[in-house]
């Protein structure tokens, strides 16, 4: 066991209203320069729906991610480092500006310029930041199909839609949305580290963020490709990686990350977790996809337990570290309540950005009948009665297995019947604790930290 | 944040420590294996790699990545928040680097909600996250502009005359000259100038309009001053001095609920949205919380993890809809009929069935349910009566009440004992001696009784109640109307035929009980009996089973949660032109469930409602009601529809909407009649009032020898005088200068823009629509062959960003931004007052709103030299809310409207002395008047004697010279201004707060003061608010409880504290008897549909599809709901924002309606209907219902809005294709809670009761 510390982040989808705040603050703290106008280190996603770039996850046409060989070896998907190396000068496997969008802006001073006797009122036309022309009709967009906005032209093309086999409805009355915001998952087997020929891409010891040094990068972008999650950005302007830097010169006195700071929702966790170094190879090559978030959770290790900390001090881990760890609320998301799982476990990278699955209203029909509503526990409805189907959740989250992401949904829903009695002045009803595999306390204990969540215990 | 840790830092050396120290992971030897060249790259590099080479770790990064750790260096944080146009009231901070304010990110420091509730912190949205861009954009505007087609003319006719004031007037009185600038309105030409210049061309409009015209012909427009109160007040105080009317805006925005003023008798006052964590049941209704509650919707978010019940009703699957457990998907505007029929459910089951005796002593207690109602006696064949007036004291035989004066004000509940008694607290005894210690809800051993049905003594009554939801159809009297017999237990009181607004209740909810004629539905399936489940579905599309479980559901958590059943409602429901209507249905929901008034529980308003929490301070200042009362203040949508004579085309008859019943007062009579009639009866203010000069009339009344109220009544009995509203298009009536700071005015709210274009400005516009033939003209207005035309001399604007106004504007002035200038901020979404701090000087030559008009005040003060000295003001006042003008028209019944009694049946007639030479030394000065006469706010009386000293003190003195203002505190700064609201107000000064209670303790006998207990000595001054956002004191300004910690709901102290409501009963009123309402066939809550235009005006029908010359359309249900990516037109230039939505106007619309006219998503398509034409690109999904079509509110079109492909004209903004319709029952007034208050009562023009067509255009676009 070699035990080494992560900073790790788990968003509550549940609680995610899709403001984008979170996109907005880090672009302007971030990226609003020149070379990254198109570049989003926090972007926000409306599921279902393409994402940015668009359809990143799907990698039979990207490459991004490890590959298990046959052997159990894992290698770049994109292809053994030989092989990327003789592809370095035309990357096959890079989005291009389309994928992303054409970012662009307006000709703002033409509005109070506007000569004498105009025809029309002044307008801005819109212009590309890419060869300055004008634009007459924006095309793509960087959040292009929020809220389901062109979902004719898109929905088909939805990535876990298309993997999971699911026939979505695009009508009014089945419809669902949900929203998935993003930034680097700073993985515990980055396939950008690995694919970086310069070696400029790096993973930090102490805390595990993923970096790129801007002295040695030389802009070869095998790390753009072998993000699986196009979390590694083209700077056009230096020529160089940019990503995202999980806000360090924040982190390193004491703040959180802009994004959590800024989240309205107040959705995202931050904290340490400590995790067994000689294992991540392990865990990220079984050969069952659906077996990787348990070893993912294997390898994560317990704060609490003696020998993990005699580990953690051995391997120099700081006192300071260990306490932040046994107080994070990383592992008691992940392992004790077992509500937060990661993003596309099969990409093999072991992501350090963990979700907790979203809630959705009854489907049409459950409400239109017009059940009983005297019975307390129907106000609040069953999980398979719910809009997002189980199998989109459980494509994103779990490589197709729903049973992880339905318990965390039914510890959901249970935390709100149990709690819902409590709040009514009555005694919290043990059964509904016990028929998730939870007791009332800690259910009590999961709620406040989902729904007081007080600042000090989010970071 | 050195206090807010996170556990990471801990052990995390800091960057000055320098590099970490620790080793990493093994050492390079141990990374033998693997690839080589990985290793290769390892080994040059500093980093370990891992032992299957798939990682490289590295110790830091410190000095590699100095980059990013520059980047998020800066020199200082700067507390501020955002301006106007939103609520959030979210605090930020401001970075600054270099002298440059490089970016934004949220405070977190709000003082703390307790350990059991989710904190305020973060607040803020993507918006306001992107408001630096603004900072150092190209569309800032850095300097004065005027539109060279003036200045040339100005220039000119200044060197001829030397003389700034004959200049303006040389300019605009020269039909050529004033043409030749007008119609370049829009079309550029903007030439820089200096300040002094612009300010001058300015003042000169002022000072010329003033003395030619008269001051109300000057009109000042700035919108929701919470959210920067300062910045509203400097200017609304500088217009209300030199007697120009303020526009009011809620009312205009439709964001008032005019359903409030109607039932509570308050504008509007909502519970804060951390007591939305409170609620157990909570129905968000027409309210997209995630997108116009960002910072607040975590508290909704969160509270159904205690079990919070959350419904959404709404038409498409919206922002909010992914957090409910059921969602009803309703069809646009039919709100009211699902509200009708849960409430059909919950009265028959809790009220009739169980007798829920929490609900009924409720009932009892909080509403005018037990008051006894006349019955009247139809003028036709049909013997079943109507509903009449409220049965008062006066109608009864002396010795039936205790107290007898107001008694046609006093009405009258049955005791249990079985006698007709007086249960206190009504209007009577709101006013007057004999009320004084009486006003309150104790009942003082009276046992109302809710149905004559629960004595032994009634007689079964058939009643003929109006109904609107038949099948329109061309020609009808009453489109829609229909009439229900239905019965009701009755008895005869001193000669009165009389019931309970209880028994009228459960008959207009088609209640069945036995033993009353009529007729009743057989059962919740009976979908012919108005007011069942199953009715309902036909007209919402709500399962009748859904309407059913969720009215059930609504009522049982109230049952078992104390009532803690929210309804979270809004724009969706609150822009239709019945939203009164609809709201009181929901209204009657949380009073019959008995939520009002409770933590948790009860309505939540929330679309442009706002809280200046030191509203007493404030409206002080803002208002000038320091130096002169009363103010001048004016309904804005009625302003508009005269200046933009909307009404020439407004062929809407009053009487089509009026009651099948019979029209009563509405016969014959269009709308814009009506609002004639509501000026001239002093029901709403009406200015420009006259059709001559208020100083010209205070002259000539002076010359006379007789008072200004005998001169007036005198010149109208004789014919030479009349009210302008009657002849709007007259040289001499029209509004002639406009201020606009602060709003967008045709960028976002201007509904009918085209007609603005047009009439307001002289300028280009895009109208189609027929004015009204001979015959359906209004009856009492004058008719011109054409409309009058740019009738605005002067429309100038600050502002700090370009958009359609500024573009249109005469002048424009370079404003400071909201991180440039000191000023204060509140809202009603959360308890504390925080401040605006200047992060930076205002930039170039941007001044703040404050100085802007500190120097017009002294500017205007200057020309006046020579052209305007003392002079009287003759101001026309409407029936005011909260004074004893509300006891008027007993019984709600309307005299006719010849008579001439100021103050009774036509406003008030005051006098104001007005010294044009002085108005910079008053804009500069706390005047006397707040010592002299006090400080009233909703009727509670404030003396701030302490408070003046100690102003005087801290902000110092003017100086003890002859000039006006000698001597008293100054206000000279932006920052002593905002002193003195908070010294002045009782939220913000505990002292005062406690004073304020202490004399409405002298009205209701009952305790309040202790509301404010612990907090007399605490004071919050500006700087207090620099520090840290600070909560609020209780005060009797509003009428909840922060006492203790706790979450402001409203209506918390009358529950608790028997204080009554500011209504005719005193109670939340179900029934509204001002005739005009009950001729409306609105006296009780009701279900009506969305206008029909095409049945009622001949337009076209909603579903048509057609075959144009330019390729199939359809003809869709067009609703503007609020943007995602802006703040109305605010950040719908940003290219952050625009970056994240599609980059320029766009049409959501559904995959069906995008069939029928061929058009795929992105394409552009073309909206037009009479009104005008939107050029957009569609964005086609599946969340949208077929037959509507969503244009998001504001999109402002100066960015990449091509030419039409109809017109060719410049595409126009969302309102380009709405215009303003007037409901006649939001002019009613001068009668109890139906008496005018600023922002309070008026029409609110509605939006989204359109249709327009829509196709797809060549994708050719031209700009």
């Amino acid at each position: 066991m070699k035990v080494m510390a992560q900073i790790a982040m788990i968003m509550n989808l549940d609680k995610c209203i899709g403001c984008h705040t979170c996109s907005v603050t880090c672009k302007q703290a971030w990226t609003n320069r020149e070379g990254t106008e198109y570049i989003w280190f926090n972007n926000v996603e409306t599921r279902p729906g393409l994402g940015y770039p668009r359809g990143w996850e799907d990698q039979d046409t990207w490459k991004g991610g490890w590959r298990r060989t046959k052997s159990g070896k894992l290698v770049p998907r994109q292809g053994g480092r030989l092989s990327s190396l003789a592809k370095i000068f035309a990357n096959p496997n890079l989005p291009d500006l389309k994928d992303y969008y054409e970012p662009w802006s307006y000709e703002y001073d033409k509005l109070l310029s506007a000569p004498k006797d105009s025809a029309n009122v002044p307008v801005a036309r819109a212009v590309s930041l890419a060869d300055k022309e004008h634009i007459d009709t924006i095309e793509w967009g960087a959040n292009w199909d929020d809220d389901l906005g062109g979902s004719m032209e898109t929905l088909d093309n939805d990535p876990v839609l298309k993997k999971m086999n699911l026939d979505v409805a695009k009508n009014i009355e089945d419809s669902f949305m949900f929203y998935l915001p993003r930034i680097c998952e700073h993985c515990l087997n980055p396939t950008c580290v690995s694919a970086c020929p310069s070696g400029a891409m790096y993973k930090r010891t102490e805390d595990g963020i993923v970096l790129v040094d801007q002295d040695k990068c030389r802009g070869w972008r095998m790390c753009v490709s072998g993000c699986p999650y196009k979390k590694v950005y083209f700077n056009h302007k230096t020529g160089k990686a940019e990503k995202c830097t999980l806000c360090y010169p924040r982190l390193e006195v004491g703040q959180p990350t802009v994004c959590s700071e800024t989240c309205v929702g107040r959705l995202r966790y931050l904290g340490v977790i400590l995790y067994d170094a000689d294992r991540v190879g392990w865990a990220a090559s079984r050969e069952n996809e659906q077996e990787l978030y348990q070893a993912q959770r294997e390898i994560l290790l317990d704060p609490n337990d003696p020998e993990v900390v005699a580990n953690a001090q051995a391997n120099d881990i700081p006192h300071s570290w260990i306490t932040a760890a046994q107080e994070s609320p990383i592992w008691a998301l992940i392992s004790k309540y077992e509500v937060a799982l990661p993003l596309h476990p099969e990409f093999r990278t072991l992501p350090m950005v963990w979700y907790v699955p979203p809630l959705s209203p009854v489907v049409d029909a459950v409400t239109a009948s017009g059940n009983d509503g005297e019975d307390h526990k129907v106000l609040l409805s069953a999980i398979a009665q719910m809009r997002i189907p189980l199998d989109y959740l459980a494509g994103l989250f779990t490589a197709g297995d729903t049973r992880p992401v339905e318990l965390a949904l039914r510890r959901l829903a249970a935390m709100r019947s149990y709690m819902r009695d409590v709040f009514m002045g009555r005694e919290g009803d043990e059964s509904i604790a016990g028929a998730v595999g939870m007791d009332g306390k800690t259910i009590e204990q999961m709620y406040r930290l989902l729904s007081i969540a007080k600042y000090d215990d989010r970071y | 944040m050195s206090d807010r840790q996170t556990p990471s830092q801990a052990g995390t050396p800091s960057p000055a420590a320098g590099p970490a120290q620790r080793t990493g992971s093994g050492s390079p030897a141990d990374a033998a294996k693997g690839n080589a060249l990985f290793k290769l790259g390892s080994w040059m590099r500093r980093g370990v790699a891992s032992e299957d080479t798939r990682q490289i770790f590295m110790d830091g990064g410190r000095k590699a990545d100095t980059f990013y750790r520059q980047r998020w260096n800066y020199d200082k944080v700067v507390r501020s928040t955002h301006g106007v146009n939103c609520t959030g009231s979210c605090s930020w901070k401001i970075y600054v680097k270099d002298g440059i304010i490089t970016w934004e990110s949220q405070e977190t420091d709000y003082p703390s909600t307790g350990p059991n509730m989710p904190e305020y912190e973060p607040r803020g949205c993507p918006r306001g996250a992107s408001f630096s861009w603004y900072e150092y954009s190209p569309t800032r505007i850095k300097h004065p502009y005027v539109r060279s087609a003036l200045l040339d003319l100005y220039r000119d006719a200044l060197a001829r005359l030397g003389d700034p004031v004959l200049a303006w007037g040389e300019i605009v009185e020269d039909p050529v000259k004033a043409r030749a600038y007008k119609s370049a309105r829009g079309r550029g030409g903007m030439i820089r100038t200096s300040w002094e210049e612009a300010a001058e061309i300015i003042a000169a409009s002022y000072v010329y309009t003033i003395k030619r015209y008269g001051p109300d012909r000057v009109a000042g427009f700035s919108v929701i001053p919470a959210m920067s109160m300062i910045s509203y007040g400097a200017g609304s105080r500088f217009h209300e001095l030199i007697g120009a009317p303020m526009l009011s805006f809620y009312d205009w925005f439709a964001d008032l609920p005019p359903a409030s003023p109607q039932v509570f008798g308050d504008q509007t006052d909502v519970p804060e949205s951390g007591d939305w964590f409170n609620s157990q049941y909570l129905i968000m209704w027409g309210s997209n919380v995630p997108i116009t509650r960002t910072p607040d919707a975590h508290f909704m978010v969160e509270a159904r993890y205690h079990g919070q019940k959350v419904v959404v009703v709404s038409p498409d699957f919206a922002d909010n809809t992914k957090f409910a457990d059921d969602w009803l998907r309703v069809h646009p505007g039919t709100d009211a009929a699902l509200a009708q029929a849960m409430g059909h459910v919950i009265l028959t089951e809790f009220h009739v069935g169980r007798r829920e005796p929490m609900f009924l002593d409720y009932m009892r207690r909080y509403s005018d349910a037990p008051f006894l109602i006349e019955l009247d006696d139809q003028d036709n064949a049909d013997t079943a009566k109507i509903p009449g007036s409220f049965l008062t004291a006066d109608k009864m035989p002396a010795g039936t009440t205790e107290r007898t004066e107001n008694n046609a004000f006093r009405p009258l509940v049955l005791d249990a004992s079985g006698s007709v008694v007086d249960p206190g607290g009504t209007l009577a005894d709101h006013y007057g001696d004999q009320g004084a210690s009486h006003w309150n809800l104790d009942l003082d051993g009276v046992d109302p009784v809710l149905s004559f049905m629960d004595t032994g003594d009634w007689e079964p009554v058939e009643v003929a109640l109006p109904r609107f939801d038949l099948p329109a159809q061309a020609g009808q009297a009453s489109v829609g109307g229909g009439v229900l017999h239905r019965g009701v237990p009755a008895r005869r009181i001193n000669g009165h035929l009389v019931t309970t607004v209880y028994d009228l209740l459960l008959a207009q909810y088609a209640v069945t009980r036995p033993g009353l004629p009529g007729q009743w539905p057989t059962g919740y399936d009976d979908a012919t009996a108005p007011g069942t489940p199953a009715w309902q579905e036909e007209f919402t599309g709500v399962a009748a089973g859904a309407a059913e479980k969720i009215g059930r559901e609504f009522a049982l958590n109230a049952l078992e949660s104390g009532g803690r059943s929210m309804i979270l409602m809004g724009a969706g429901v609150n822009h239709y032109f019945h939203a009164d209507d609809i709201y009181r249905t929901f209204l009657a929901l949380t009073t019959m469930c008995a939520t009002q008034g409770v933590n948790g529980g009860g309505w939540a308003h929330y679309v442009g409602q706002e809280k200046v929490r030191p509203i007493t301070g404030w409206s002080h200042y803002a208002f000038a009601l320091d130096w002169a009362r009363p103010a001048r203040q004016m309904i804005g949508t009625g302003w508009y529809y005269l200046a933009t004579d909307q009404w020439r085309y407004d062929g809407l008859s009053a009487e089509s909407l009026a009651s099948p019943l019979g029209p009563g007062v509405f016969k014959g009579k269009s709308v814009a009649d009506c609002l004639v009639e509501s000026a001239k009866r002093g029901w709403m203010p009406s200015y420009p009032t006259f059709d001559r000069s208020p100083l010209d009339l205070g002259e000539a009344a002076a010359k006379s020898g007789s008072s200004a109220p005998d001169y007036v009544v005198e010149e109208l009995r004789a014919g030479r005088l009349h009210f302008a509203a009657e002849d709007p298009d007259a040289e001499e009536n029209i509004p002639r200068v406009l201020a606009d700071w602060r709003t967008n005015l045709l960028g976002s709210n201007a509904k009918g823009t085209e007609f603005f274009m047009k009439y307001l400005l002289g300028a280009q516009n895009d109208i189609s629509a027929p004015e009204l033939p001979e015959g359906d003209r209004p009856a009492t207005m004058a008719w011109h062959d054409e409309g009058r035309t740019g009738k605005l001399d002067m429309l100038w604007t600050a502002d700090f960003r370009n958009t359609s106004t500024t573009l249109h504007s005469d002048v424009v002035l370079p404003a400071a931004t909201w991180y440039e200038k000191h000023d204060l901020s509140s809202t009603d979404m959360h308890p504390f007052v925080h401040s605006f701090n200047a992060a930076v000087d205002p930039p170039w030559e941007a001044r703040t709103d404050f100085e802007t008009f500190q120097t017009l005040a002294r500017l205007v003060s200057k020309l006046s030299v020579g052209h305007l000295s003392t002079a009287t003001d003759v101001v026309a006042v409407p029936l005011n809310h909260d004074t004893p003008d509300e006891l008027n028209f007993p019984g709600g019944a309307v005299c006719a409207v010849d008579q001439l009694i100021p103050g009774v049946t036509m406003p008030k007639i005051v006098t104001v002395e007005r010294d044009y030479t002085q108005i910079g030394q008053k804009f500069d000065t706390l005047g006397p008047l707040v010592d002299t006469a006090g400080m009233a706010t909703k009727g509670v009386v404030f003396h701030p004697d302490e408070e003046v000293v100690k102003l005087g003190e801290q902000n110092g003195r003017a100086p003890e010279d002859a000039a006006v203002g000698a001597g008293r505190p100054l206000l000279d700064t932006d920052i002593k201004a905002a002193d003195a609201v908070l010294m002045l107000s009782g939220t913000t000064n505990g002292r005062l707060a406690t004073q304020g209670f202490k004399n409405l303790e002298q009205r209701t006998g009952g305790t309040l003061a202790d509301l404010a207990e612990g907090d007399e000595d605490k004071t919050i001054s500006f700087i207090d608010t620099r520090v840290q956002p600070r909560s609020v004191i209780t005060s009797p300004e509003w009428s909840g409880s922060e006492h203790g910690g706790r979450r402001y709901s409203a209506f918390v102290v009358n529950k608790e504290r028997s204080k009554p409501w500011h209504t005719l009963t005193g109670r939340p009123q179900f029934y509204l008897e001002h005739e005009w309402l009950r001729d409306m066939g609105e006296a009780l809550p009701i279900f009506r549909p969305p206008l029909d235009r095409s049945v009622m005006r001949g337009e076209v029908a909603l579903g048509t599809t057609r075959q144009g010359p330019e390729g199939a359309e359809v003809a869709v249900r067009y609703l503007t709901p609020h943007n995602k990516w802006s703040i109305h037109s605010s950040y719908y230039d940003n290219p952050h924002m625009l970056t994240l939505g599609r980059g320029g106007q766009t049409i959501w619309m559904s995959p069906q309606d995008a069939d029928l006219i061929g058009v795929r998503d992105n394409e552009w398509v073309e909206a037009r209907n009479g009104n005008g034409i939107v050029t957009a690109r569609a964005i086609v999904s599946h969340r949208i219902p077929q037959g509507t079509v969503f244009m998001y509110h504001a999109q402002e079109r100066v960015v990449g809005t091509p030419l039409t492909e109809s017109s060719g004209k410049r595409g126009g903004i969302h309102n380009a294709l709405t215009r303003i319709a007037i409901k006649p029952t939001h002019l009613a007034g001068g009668h109890a809670q139906f008496s005018y208050a600023f922002n309070y009562y008026g029409p609110t023009g509605s939006q989204r009761d359109e249709v327009t067509m829509i196709r797809r255009r060549s994708q050719e676009v031209q700009f």
